[in-house]
């Protein structure tokens, strides 16, 4: 009893906390159109760089101030978080999925097909992923779109590499063997038997990517390769801020506190559910 | 009488390399307990794979035959093979602490074998599977099937291994020296359980072990291997009274005799260890002549 209070209090506000963040994310993204208190693209020159409610000088009804085009910085803040989950979930999940199943398939088979995908993987990861995805948008045109694919083609070894050493350690258990002498298939034990066991650190390691692909995305943001102007993100915000800052330092503050704590709660978030469900770590 | 189990001649080897079997011979009768026994390294644990089809990747069968209730094994196409041997046999593994998935429930691991083999459908495969933990004396079966295995001893996870084997009523069983990993006074425990199920369901069993105080307890027939050569086979009461070959000797004065504390251990001595290379040797150098021409 007392020892399950105290996993209680070690998991529990991690898991919360940052469950509570994407919860909120999530649905200021689903509602943004409903709920900016102002067209987040809407200019008004004589309302520039206005700063936020609280510093002399502001202007009643805009929050978090205004940037040098006089859009509503709070609007745009909450209009941003669309295309940041958009790619994090689109991005996350296609380099889960793809890193994933050749990571299953080299740890379980071994052999060639282990050599094979390795040797991609190592290739892979020789190319500077940031430069690399600058090219790729570039050359399928910047959209939300192109971010999602450059994303998922650059970070898929990152889960090819961990779900290969966790298959690996799995493969060898007498369970694996059981399965097998049972009457199940190769696949059928690697699906059945092997994939419970390394989801785990599937999930985790979703979580951390969800993060790293919103950061990704800010950076396409920053040298304009991501969505069209008339779409804010937080990068493209963080970019234009950067030429105000000793005017306007609210501009560049906000989006970069919102994608800091996004990103923070997507890494927090897997290791919390990790520790809350993972039956061998309970 | 037919043999359950018959392995004809059969030789495992590396895929680059030597042989690990050489040309094993052994049969099992419906209902008698084999023993298999032999040192560390010896094959006793790659003859009960290749009676699964679980050899490792490195390891393949050259030669020989596993006849299985009548039908040979390596014949069988694979898919057929997979289906055939679930329904008939079932595998103990050595470790309980790595032969049940740490990922799913008791009731999970036992219930998913029965849907599998027997087709059961989730309620009976329920049932079922509370009545087999019972038999296997687990005091509150209801609890135990919710547990992940992490949660339970390793004596506990062996009973549900035990159960999990016979669940879909095999009739043969192969058991990797299931009590290798317990200790001493689980090991009796779940020795005496093991002979029961195998009594009670007239199962026939291949019991692979090092032990042979156990081979005296439980097992009718024996064979003793070294280097993957069965030097000896012979019905357990034989062996005891009179081993033929000096290796089954030397394994038996390597054995600790409660009775006689004050007599000390011989390990095996170096003629001895010589007169086993130069068999062995002999055996591949017979073995090699007669398949230059083939």
């Amino acid at each position: 009893m007392a020892e399950a209070r105290v996993i209680r209090v070690r998991t529990g506000p991690r898991l919360w906390l940052s469950g509570a963040w994407l919860t909120i994310i999530a649905l200021l993204a689903i509602l943004a159109p409903l709920i900016t208190p102002h067209d987040p693209l809407a200019q008004d020159l004589m309302l520039g760089k206005l700063p936020p409610a609280w510093v002399t000088g502001a202007e009643p009804g805009y929050l978090f101030g205004t940037d040098s085009l006089g859009r509503d910085v709070l609007s745009r803040l909450i209009s941003a978080t669309r295309p940041a989950l958009i790619v994090a979930i689109g991005a996350g999940l296609s380099a889960c999925i793809l890193g994933s199943i050749l990571g299953l398939l080299a740890g379980f088979f071994g052999g060639w097909t282990d050599r094979v995908i390795s040797r991609i993987v190592d290739i892979w990861m020789a190319f500077p992923p940031v430069l690399l995805s600058i090219l790729l948008v570039a050359f399928l045109n910047p959209s939300l779109q192109s971010v999602i694919i450059a994303i998922a083609i650059i970070d898929w070894t990152r889960f090819c590499r961990v779900v290969r050493a966790e298959t690996m350690q799995q493969r060898h258990m007498e369970y694996v063997e059981s399965a097998r002498a049972m009457g199940r298939t190769r696949f059928a034990t690697l699906l059945r038997e092997v994939l419970p066991n390394v989801l785990p650190a599937i999930i985790v390691l979703l979580s951390l990517e969800m993060g790293i692909a919103v950061i990704v995305e800010a950076i396409l943001s920053y040298v304009n390769l991501s969505v069209s102007t008339d779409q804010a993100t937080w990068g493209s915000m963080i970019a234009e801020g950067r030429g105000i800052i000793y005017q306007a330092w609210w501009v560049l503050l906000f989006p970069m506190i919102a994608l800091f704590l996004t990103v923070l709660a997507f890494s927090q978030f897997g290791e919390g559910l990790k520790e809350r469900f993972d039956p061998v770590l309970r | 009488m037919t043999a359950y189990l018959d392995i004809a001649n059969l030789s495992v080897a590396l895929r680059r390399g030597g042989r690990l079997l050489r040309s094993v011979s052994l049969r099992v009768e419906p209902g008698e307990v084999h023993a298999l026994v032999g040192e560390s390294g010896a094959g006793k644990s790659m003859i009960a794979r290749a009676v699964f089809g679980i050899l490792p990747n490195a390891v393949k069968i050259i030669e020989g035959d596993v006849t299985l209730a009548g039908e040979s094994l390596t014949a069988m196409p694979e898919g057929a093979r997979r289906l055939f041997i679930g329904k008939r046999a079932a595998f103990i593994p050595q470790d309980p602490l790595t032969a049940l998935n740490p990922s799913k429930r008791i009731e999970q691991q036992i219930c998913d074998r029965l849907v599998h083999i027997l087709g059961l459908s989730r309620k009976d495969a329920h049932a079922r599977a509370l009545a087999l933990l019972g038999e296997v004396k687990i005091t509150s079966p209801e609890r135990v099937m919710r547990l992940y295995p992490h949660e339970l001893s390793g004596g506990m996870r062996q009973r549900v291994l035990i159960a999990a084997a016979f669940a879909a009523e095999p009739r043969l069983i192969v058991a990797d020296e299931p009590t290798t990993a317990l200790d001493v006074t689980v090991q009796k425990q779940i020795l005496g359980l093991i002979a029961d199920m195998q009594a009670r369901h007239g199962t026939a069993l291949l019991f692979v072990t090092h032990n042979l105080g156990v081979v005296a307890k439980l097992c009718q027939t024996a064979s003793v291997l070294y280097a993957g050569k069965v030097v000896e086979q012979a019905s357990v009461q034989q062996l005891f009274s009179k081993p033929q070959h000096a290796y089954t000797r030397a394994l038996m004065a390597a054995t600790p005799r409660y009775d006689r504390p004050e007599e000390s251990l011989k390990p095996a001595s170096p003629e001895l260890i010589a007169a086993l290379a130069r068999e062995v040797a002999d055996t591949d150098a017979a073995w090699a002549k007669e398949h230059q021409h083939a």
